[in-house]
């Protein structure tokens, strides 16, 4: 389908596409295998200013020329998915990290932190999730406790993408536990502040060539100043960055489900079974254009989102939400589907979509459980149809 | 330090069909790109110029969409661009071509190195690059792998021949060709992929050039293309089956009967 994007839009999605081309598919294989963080190719990706596309031009970056930084990371992380899932979340998990920062940040963070996130010098993180405190943000354990000019952060954040890799990090910890969700506050921390350090690696199923890491802060102390916005704000900052961000996993889904298509369509046209090629046999068939069909519609689904998002509406909980759920869904099918496609060929790791099949279930649990987006959608549909009533 | 790096826009494949009949090749529906080989002198110019200092110009001869693959340079980091257009350099050989380019290079007045790729992926001559030094009246370094040394005065590349390498220092200005050998080409970035939508390109022709009719284009071409085929495959080779042995003994006989034994 033709989505007609800007000419800058387009100039990205090839630049995207060269990377993958050239520094992705040669070691997507080794990089899953091995669990290792693609630092290299990050470095390229750098250089190449992608790091940059959805920060605005006066903290260097690109986000004007695009027209915003929604549509831009959708369509970048998108393209670096179709070659591997693990290497494009750790592209945009920085932008995770970066939007409280964006979204919510004093200037003079914004100034302190974004030139560096914008060239790539520096990776970003963002740390919500605990062992305890995974849907139900509120039960956030962490802690931080004012004392004079500083905050001083207590506790353990657990399976934080780009944990190790990132040197800045944005932390939501509990600053008045008596408060729950409301008690929340967002802190900046860097890398190196005496206190904070990595705890393990986990092995994951899928994504692997992602960093997925413990954060631990043993009276790690920060400056007042790292506080974004105000104390009692996280979690509003936390929602409002998940609901911007989304679409970048919506992205991501649509992006492994596309690859996982192309490799079943080609799959089919060259195998040969009963003297004829598979995809002239109408179970095959049918089961591309369905697959054909969903991720067309999901990526429809993620380009409106974003092209909303950039269109400078503030209100796109319930869209976000909905371009998250459809498209991690697609994903999730539609890899099952190509390993089916491809036989006893798709499970073996000789062929891609077995991977694909293991990166796609990430994107139905993490940013939000699908679960936790029906939820959303669901309350955003009461709240508007009471709203009709009156 | 000014580099200038001659490159071409060729045909993105290797295996461009033939029209038979007319001897020529078939550009429809085939793609063109910046020369794969040229990449290798661009970046090689960039590197040099990131250390030293001074400006990257890439150059190159052929009609007004040649202009496609200088925007793409200026997008991987070349800071200027010049275009070779006129319709009296149509149909130039490798020796009309490189003596265009040699009087753009003169035009331009201060430059200290050309570079470009060790040949083009279509004609695969290796003539353009040693052709420009000699109508420059420069030394050059051909098929250089890696470039040891650059100053403001004086070169030093490893120039690799069939089975072994030369290591030879030059005074500037000189021309050298580039292999792949000597480096990884970057990627566009998208500073660069702004200012190669905004940069303006001028247009050199032969009167600016104050090149005679005679030196340009067919005319100046002392060479013409008779016909182009693709060679007929004389042997197909053979496939044989059996067990090792008898295989064996198969190939020493089948080579003790050639001309070689």
């Amino acid at each position: 389908m033709n989505y007609y994007l800007s000419e800058e839009l387009n100039d990205l999605k090839d630049l995207c596409a060269k990377i993958a081309l050239k520094y992705i598919l040669p070691v997507r294989a080794e990089l899953d295998e091995e669990n290792r963080f693609p630092r290299e190719i990050i470095k390229v990706m750098a250089d190449s200013d992608l790091c940059g596309i959805y920060i605005p031009e006066e903290y260097g970056g690109f986000a004007e020329m695009f027209g915003g930084g929604s549509m831009a990371l959708t369509v970048a992380t998108e393209e670096l998915s179709k070659a591997c899932g693990g290497v494009a979340v750790s592209y945009a998990a920085n932008a995770l990290g970066a939007m409280p920062i964006l979204i919510s940040g004093s200037e003079e963070q914004k100034k302190k932190y974004l030139p560096d996130l914008a060239s790539g010098k520096k990776l970003a993180a963002f740390a919500l999730t605990e062992s305890e405190a995974g849907s139900d943000a509120g039960g956030v354990k962490t802690k931080a406790v004012k004392d004079g000019d500083s905050y001083v952060l207590n506790g353990t954040k657990q399976w934080i993408t780009n944990g190790g890799e990132a040197q800045i990090y944005t932390v939501i910890a509990q600053t008045d536990p008596s408060r729950g969700a409301r008690g929340l506050s967002a802190f900046i921390v860097e890398e190196g502040t005496p206190g904070f350090s990595y705890g393990k690696k986990e092995d994951k199923m899928g994504i692997r060539a992602s960093s997925t890491m413990e954060l631990i802060f043993e009276d790690c102390r920060i400056p007042a100043s790292n506080l974004i916005a105000r104390e009692g704000h996280g979690f509003l900052v936390a929602m409002r960055t998940l609901n911007k961000s989304r679409p970048g996993v919506a992205a991501q889904a649509v992006g492994i489900a596309q690859g996982a298509l192309d490799e079943a369509a080609k799959y089919a046209s060259e195998r040969v079974q009963f003297g004829q090629r598979i995809d002239s046999f109408q179970g095959i068939q049918f089961m591309l254009a369905d697959m054909a069909t969903q991720v067309e519609a999901a990526r429809a689904l993620v380009y409106s989102t974003s092209r909303m998002i950039d269109s400078g509406e503030r209100k796109y909980e319930k869209e976000s939400a909905m371009a998250k759920v459809f498209a991690s869904d697609v994903a999730m099918k539609v890899t099952t589907d190509a390993v089916q496609i491809l036989g006893g060929y798709g499970y073996m790791k000789e062929y891609p979509v077995e991977k694909m099949m293991r990166d796609a279930k990430i994107t139905q649990i993490y940013e939000g459980t699908n679960q936790i987006q029906r939820s959303v959608i669901a309350s955003a549909l009461i709240k508007e149809t009471a709203a009709r009533g009156k | 330090m000014r580099i200038v790096v001659a490159v071409k826009q060729v045909p993105d494949t290797a295996e461009v069909r033939i029209d038979e009949e007319r001897g020529t090749l078939i550009r429809e529906g085939i793609p063109s790109i910046l020369n794969p080989f040229d990449e290798y002198a661009l970046e090689e110019a960039m590197r040099w110029r990131d250390e030293l200092g001074g400006t990257v110009t890439v150059m190159t001869m052929g009609p007004p969409q040649a202009e496609a693959v200088l925007r793409e340079a200026v997008s991987m980091g070349a800071d200027e661009a010049i275009l070779l257009s006129d319709r009296a350099f149509a149909g130039a050989d490798t020796w009309a071509t490189s003596h265009t380019l040699a009087k753009a290079v003169e035009k331009m007045g201060d430059v200290d190195i050309v570079m470009t790729g060790k040949q083009a992926i279509d004609g695969d001559t290796a003539q353009t690059g040693p052709s420009i030094a000699a109508s420059l009246d420069w030394p050059q370094i051909t098929f250089v792998g890696f470039v040891r040394e650059l100053n403001r005065d004086s070169i030093v590349a490893e120039r690799y021949v069939e089975g072994g390498c030369e290591v030879i220092r030059s005074s500037l200005p000189v021309v050298i060709t580039v292999l792949k050998d000597a480096n990884t080409p970057r990627l566009p970035s998208l500073r660069g992929k702004m200012k190669s939508r905004k940069i303006e390109i001028p247009v050199w022709g032969r009167e600016y050039l104050e090149l005679p009719e005679d030196e340009v284009g067919l005319d100046g071409s002392p060479t013409r293309v008779v016909s182009i085929t693709t060679p007929e495959i004389i042997s197909n080779g053979e496939i044989h089956r059996g067990d090792p042995a008898e295989l064996a003994k198969l190939m020493v006989d089948s080579l003790l009967g050639t001309e070689a034994f």
